[in-house]
Order: C-alpha cells, then sequence, then structure tokens
C-alpha cells in the first residue's frame, strides 16, 4: 500500500505520532517524522528531522522529500511548561505556518488534521450527540477548543485555496486506554477527585490504537471531509471514577474556577474552563458518518479502553477489593440478624 | 328574512393559539347573556366550569340531605372567573385539612406496641414498615449485596443519553412507585392506547410547580407495559445541579429536534410537555387551561419520524404545589423561571415541600397517526399547527371530561 509517496508526520515525539508513524513506516510507506523534541520512543523505519512547524524551515523539508501527504498531529490539548501562550502558538501559528508551506508545495495532495471532540464545546443545551454538521451550542472561547476550532477554520482555508488537494479532518474523542496521559486520565487518577457537585458528565473515549488505525485508514484512503471519531457507548464520570476506586469531592459549580486554580497551582492537572464545562455537562458525538463511509468500526468501547486504563493504573482508595469485604462483612452482620430473627 | 349566518373571525380562530383567559370583548358581545356559553368558542374562552351536582343545590336542600355538612367544595374545576381566586384555594385547603385529621385518626388506632419493636430490631421493623407502605423490595439479600456491589464498583451500562436502566428500574421507579400508588393513588385510564413495541410520541400537559407529572407518568407507563418512557426536558433542567444528574440517569434529555429524532428513530416511547415552564409555573388559578404549545416542534419530529402521538391528560398534578406567587425579584437572582410561593411553601420549610396528596387519573388517548402524511408534511406550517391544535384540543376535554368524573381534588 505504498501508493501515497513520501508522508510527513508532524508531533511524532509525542505518544501518539511516534505510534502513528511506526505502523506507517512498517507497511512500507516512507514517512518522515518532524517534532521540536527529539522522540523518547522508537520511531521503527520512519525518518526524523527535528524541526519546528512555527518556522518556515518547515517548507524545505516539504519541498526537498517531495512530500505528497501531511499527516498534523502536532497539537496541544493541554498548557505544558509553556504555559497557555506557547500552546495557542504551537497549534494556531504552527498549523498556519505548516499549511502555508503546504500551499506553496506542488507534490503536496493530501492532509489529514487531527481535530478534537472539544470544537462543539459543551453547554446545558448541547444535544445528546454531535454530528459533524451541527457547530457548538456554546462556542469554546478559551483553551484547546478555541485552537481546535481556530486549527479547522484553517484547514477550510486550505481546502479552499488548494481545490486539488484532499483534506480530511478527523475529530477525535478524548484518548484513553493503557498509559495515556492526558487531562482527563491525570484527573481521573487524582487521588481524590474534585468534582463539580449535582452534574455526572457523559464521557467519550477513544483508545489510541483505533485512534492510530483510523488516521492509518484515512492517510491509505481517500475519504475527504470531516468526521467524528470515538467509540459508540459513552461513560459518566461516576462511572468511570468508580472504576478507578476514587472518593469523590463534590464542589458547587461557582467554586470550580477557585478550585481549579487550586489543582493547577498544585501541579496536578491543568484544565481550561472547556475542559471543565466538558466534565460537568458531558458531551458525546455521533460516529455515525465516519463509519458509514469507511466501515471502521472502533475496536474499544469507552468502556473497554477505561478498563484498560484502569488495570494499570494505581488502584484508588475505594478499589475493588476493599469495596468487597466491606460488603461481605455487612451481608454476613445482616445474614446473622436475619437469622436470629427467623 | 332569513337569519345571517354569523361567521366569526378574529378572536375565535383555530382553538389552541391564544393565551387568554378570558373572552375577548368581541367574544362578549357575541355571546347572548346568560344563554349558551357553551356555544362560546372552545379554545379562546375557557369552557363552563363543569358544576357538580351538589353546587346547583339551593342551600337549603343541602341541610335535607343525611350527609353531613360539606365544607365548601373543592373547587377544582377550571376558569370559574367570577369566583375569586383565593376562596379556590381556601376551599382546597379546607378539603386538605379533612384529608389530615382523617389520617390523624388513622394514626391512632396504630398499635403502640410498634414502636417497641422497632427500637427492638429496627433493621426487621423498618422493612417490614416500608413493606406495609407498599415499597416492594422482593430481592434476597444477596442479590441486594451483589446490585449494590456492582454500582459501587462502576459496573453498569449507559446509553448514549446518559440513561441508567438498572437505577431507574431498581430504585427510582421503586420510590415513584410507592408515591404514585400511596400517596397520589393514580388510576390509568386507555392504557390499551399505548404502543407495546415500536416508538410513539405521548404529549401531555404540564403542572404543578416541579416536574412530578413526568417522573409518574414514567412510573405508571413502565407498569403498564414495562417500557421506559423517555422524556424531553428544557435546557433548565440539565442547567440546574442535581436535577441535571437525575434526568440524566432516569432517561431525560433535552427537548431539541436532534435529540426528539434521534429517540424516535430508535424506537423509544419518548414523552413531551409542550407548555414547558408556562404551564408547570402557572398560577393556582389558571389550572387545568392548558398554555400555549410552543412552536409546534413536537409534531415537527413525530411527522418526521412517522410516528403516532398519544395525547394524554394528566388530573391531579395540579393540586399538589397550588402556587398562589412566583416572587420574580427572588427568582431572577436564583436564575430560576419562578420562585414558587404555595399556601405551605416557603411558610413551613421542607415540610411545605411535600407535595399534596391530590388523586391522579392518567388518560391517554387515542393515537394520533402521522404516517399517512409524508416526511414532507413536516415543512408545512399550516399541517404542523393544525395537528397541533389537535393534539392540544384533545388534551383540554379529556381534561375537562376527568375533572367532572372527579368527585374532589383528593379522594
Amino acid at each position: 500500500m505504498a501508493g501515497e509517496g513520501v508522508v510527513l508526520v508532524t508531533g511524532v515525539s509525542r505518544d501518539l505520532g511516534a505510534r502513528f508513524a511506526r505502523s506507517l513506516a512498517k507497511d512500507g510507506t516512507e514517512v518522515v517524522g518532524i517534532d521540536v523534541i527529539a522522540p523518547r520512543q522508537d520511531l521503527g523505519e520512519a525518518d526524523f528531522i527535528r524541526a519546528d512547524i512555527r518556522n518556515p524551515v518547515i517548507s524545505k523539508v516539504i519541498a526537498t522529500r517531495g512530500v505528497e501527504t501531511v499527516v498534523h498531529l502536532a497539537m496541544v490539548a493541554t498548557p505544558g511548561a509553556g504555559g497557555r501562550s506557547s500552546m495557542k502558538e504551537i497549534n494556531v501559528i504552527g498549523t498556519m505556518q505548516l499549511l502555508a508551506a503546504c500551499q506553496k508545495a506542488e507534490t503536496f495532495r493530501k492532509l489529514v488534521v487531527q481535530s478534537s471532540i472539544s470544537v462543539y464545546g459543551a453547554s446545558p443545551r448541547d444535544p445528546a450527540k454531535f454530528t459533524e454538521d451541527m457547530s457548538a451550542r456554546a462556542q469554546p472561547r478559551t483553551g484547546f477548543g478555541k485552537d481546535s476550532l481556530e486549527i479547522e477554520s484553517y484547514v477550510r482555508g486550505l481546502a479552499r485555496r488548494r481545490p486539488d488537494v484532499i483534506v480530511t479532518t478527523l475529530r477525535l474523542a478524548n484518548l484513553m486506554g493503557a498509559g495515556v496521559d492526558s487531562h482527563v486520565t491525570r484527573y481521573l487518577s487524582l487521588p481524590i477527585v474534585p468534582r463539580v457537585m449535582g452534574f455526572d458528565a457523559r464521557l467519550q473515549f477513544l483508545h489510541p490504537s483505533d485512534a492510530i488505525a483510523a488516521l492509518l485508514l484515512v492517510t491509505h484512503r481517500d475519504v475527504p471531509g470531516t468526521f467524528n471519531v470515538g467509540a459508540g457507548d459513552i461513560v459518566t464520570l461516576s462511572q468511570a471514577l468508580r472504576k478507578m476506586g476514587r472518593p469523590a469531592v463534590g464542589v458547587p459549580q461557582p467554586a470550580t474556577p477557585l478550585v481549579s486554580t487550586l489543582v493547577r497551582r498544585a501541579r496536578l492537572v491543568d484544565f481550561s474552563a472547556d475542559q471543565i464545562d466538558a466534565l460537568t455537562y458531558g458531551r458525546a458525538m455521533d460516529t455515525s458518518r465516519f463509519i458509514a463511509d469507511t466501515g471502521f468500526v472502533p475496536e474499544f468501547s469507552s468502556l473497554a479502553a477505561l478498563e484498560e486504563f484502569v488495570s494499570l493504573a494505581k488502584p484508588g482508595l475505594i478499589s475493588r477489593d476493599r469495596v468487597d469485604s466491606a460488603l461481605a462483612a455487612v451481608s454476613r452482620v445482616l445474614g446473622t440478624a436475619a437469622v436470629s430473627d427467623g | 328574512m332569513a337569519e345571517a349566518k354569523i361567521i366569526q373571525l378574529g378572536s375565535v380562530g383555530p382553538a389552541g393559539r391564544g393565551s387568554r383567559t378570558s373572552p375577548s370583548a368581541s367574544a362578549r358581545r357575541l355571546a347572548p347573556a346568560g344563554a349558551g356559553r357553551a356555544s362560546q368558542p372552545r379554545g379562546d374562552v375557557p369552557p363552563t366550569p363543569p358544576r357538580s351536582r351538589r353546587r346547583s343545590v339551593p342551600d337549603g336542600d343541602a341541610s335535607q340531605t343525611h350527609e353531613p355538612p360539606i365544607p365548601p367544595e373543592p373547587d377544582h374545576e377550571p376558569g370559574s372567573e367570577e369566583e375569586p381566586d383565593t376562596l379556590a384555594l381556601g376551599a382546597l385547603l379546607s378539603e386538605l385539612a379533612r384529608l389530615a385529621s382523617r389520617s390523624l385518626e388513622g394514626l391512632k388506632s396504630l398499635p403502640i406496641t410498634r414502636l417497641g419493636t422497632l427500637a427492638a430490631d429496627p433493621v426487621h421493623a423498618l422493612t417490614a414498615l416500608a413493606e406495609a407502605m407498599g415499597v416492594e423490595w422482593d430481592e434476597s439479600l444477596e442479590e441486594t449485596v451483589a446490585f449494590i456491589r456492582d454500582r459501587l464498583r462502576g459496573d453498569y451500562a449507559v446509553d448514549e443519553f446518559g440513561f441508567d436502566p438498572e437505577f431507574t428500574t431498581k430504585i427510582y421507579l421503586r420510590l415513584l412507585r410507592w408515591l404514585a400508588d400511596s400517596w397520589f393513588r393514580v388510576e390509568v385510564r386507555g392504557a390499551e392506547n399505548l404502543p407495546v413495541n415500536g416508538s410513539a410520541l405521548l404529549v401531555s400537559n404540564h403542572a404543578g410547580t416541579l416536574p412530578l407529572d413526568g417522573m409518574i407518568l414514567h412510573a405508571m407507563v413502565h407498569d403498564e407495559i414495562g417500557r421506559h418512557v423517555r422524556m424531553l426536558g428544557a435546557d433548565l433542567i440539565f442547567k440546574t445541579p442535581y436535577s441535571n444528574d437525575l434526568a440524566r440517569k432516569t432517561g431525560t434529555t433535552l427537548a431539541c429536534q436532534e435529540d426528539a429524532e434521534r429517540l424516535l428513530a430508535s424506537n423509544q416511547l419518548v414523552a413531551v410537555f409542550p407548555e414547558g415552564f408556562k404551564g408547570l409555573g402557572k398560577p393556582y388559578a389558571d389550572r387545568y387551561k392548558l398554555q400555549r404549545f410552543g412552536r409546534g416542534g413536537f409534531v415537527t419530529a413525530a411527522i418526521r419520524a412517522q410516528v403516532p402521538i398519544i395525547p394524554t391528560a394528566i388530573v391531579g398534578s395540579e393540586e399538589i404545589y397550588p402556587l398562589i406567587g412566583k416572587a420574580p425579584a427572588l427568582a431572577r437572582a436564583l436564575g430560576v423561571p419562578y420562585f414558587p410561593i404555595t399556601p405551605l411553601f416557603p411558610w413551613f420549610g421542607p415540610l411545605g415541600m411535600i407535595p399534596l396528596p391530590s388523586k391522579w387519573i392518567i388518560q391517554f388517548g387515542e393515537a394520533i397517526t402521522t404516517d399517512e402524511l409524508g416526511p414532507g408534511a413536516a415543512e408545512d406550517p399550516m399541517i404542523v399547527f393544525n395537528i397541533t391544535d389537535q393534539v392540544r384540543e384533545t388534551i383540554q376535554q379529556t381534561l375537562y371530561a376527568l375533572l367532572m368524573q372527579r368527585r374532589s381534588a383528593f379522594f
């Protein structure tokens, strides 16, 4: 399946990018991975070039290697060491520069962009499931949601200016599975989890192996358009916390900004406002269009992905064993009481 | 010369969309004085209050009957314009007092020895008491422990809307069933009109300050045909803490076109309350008067999905919290559509939040089919409006008929 020429993959130093580049190269495709830092993972047969997508030098890489397909995975969902401004620069300015370089390249014929469920925002007025044609009821004004929206608008701009290019945008659900490090997994791994009182968010997950399978599929085949990609089922936040065995502390909704600041100061989890909204009201995507157009069905359900994560995570305070032994004790006491009555 | 046929215009249009509660000036002029209030246009003007026989008996007659003196009649009839609101409310309260004294007498007959056993063996006594009150718990201890373990471990499934069938069936509906059977003594009529399979849209009146009617409807339909009714709720439900959680768990989703169509397409029984907060938060004086039915969005959804509409009338919900004031300033401060002030709330604190034990009747009407219209009809506003009016009028007439049959608000 080496029909797609040279494939440029951005963001290969991170888990998803590295795994994707490796699997793509294994199929015999010539893969060039770029990132600003050297990959910690083995990239297999893929080449690595240290380059910054925010720098015009990227166009040289595209031109000299004769890149035909660009797979853009270099998005940052949470502000890391550099803070929000650096995150925005990587996401928005990086995408702009990369797309500008692509537009000029003559060999370039296909673009695959990783977008996110966060373009749909989260509000109490949301429908149960978003289809690709719906837009956010409450436009995300900060954080990753806003970045994702801007990235998608630049991608649409490129598609307009280069109608010969096949553009596929995949809106991925929150990644979940063994070893995934994201704001959601870090949040669920807190020893005691603060959560917004009186709400039970619906969470939709995507296992990284399914995400890679979907990305490989749209890289190999031509499937232009924007697609939601996620598991078909949902898990509620309370269910996830019980699976993790984590006790939760209710936080009244007006106090959430304060608590999230405290959590950030303690360097535990960094949330933007739209991510807190998503963990309050919940959101899910309708993935039927991608299934209908490509026949791709995720292997992992949200629940299975979560269970895989739980099995490798540190057991929480209310672990399964403790629940079982406590219940056994209670039923013993009640059982003897019932016997003495009878 | 033959009498000219009067073609009424203006205030007389198709029944339903007007929000007037009193006859318009032109309607009053047209109506012959004293005679034939029934000839008045139906939807625009509240019809004649269905007077009970007792009311029409002259005062002298009542003392001659062998019945004990009747306290002022609980005025459960709608739209008696000439009657001051306070009088109707007073009647309702005196009826309530009578009910309370009755149940106090019943309480006296409880053997005092029961209290002794309660202290000696609380677990057994409590389960016995719960059984006596009608809470059915037929699971064994092992099953109960297994259930609690599954819940604590998170071993259960929810659907894409967040509906948790296990929690709903085992806990929520069980509590509601007690409320429905023992407290409201709900009587279900026309259950044969409920579809055993396939999707349908239940359209019901909405009243009672808090949406208890939706919950009771869910419990009753589940009792009758074993299906869960999926409610469509206003966004305020999802904005409010705890109400969001409970609503999602019990199968409610946002009342929007997308969700309605998604539910109807997946063979669900869906219920909608088109009056929304206008119906829920109407003053007690306007009881059983249907409010405006939104923009007919529910009809559009039903036509698109080609599912039948089942008009549903619920009697009894209006009396649970008779709303006498809305404290608009306080409501604005709290961000809610109204702050309920009833004769008992907030004056009696949490006690005032106990719903009055009114007698409920739920009538499911005959299905109004939409499949012969074709999906294109959803784009025709005239068809949508006509069906909206037909549904509204059916519910309104059923409400009046049921009210005539109900002896009092509480028995």
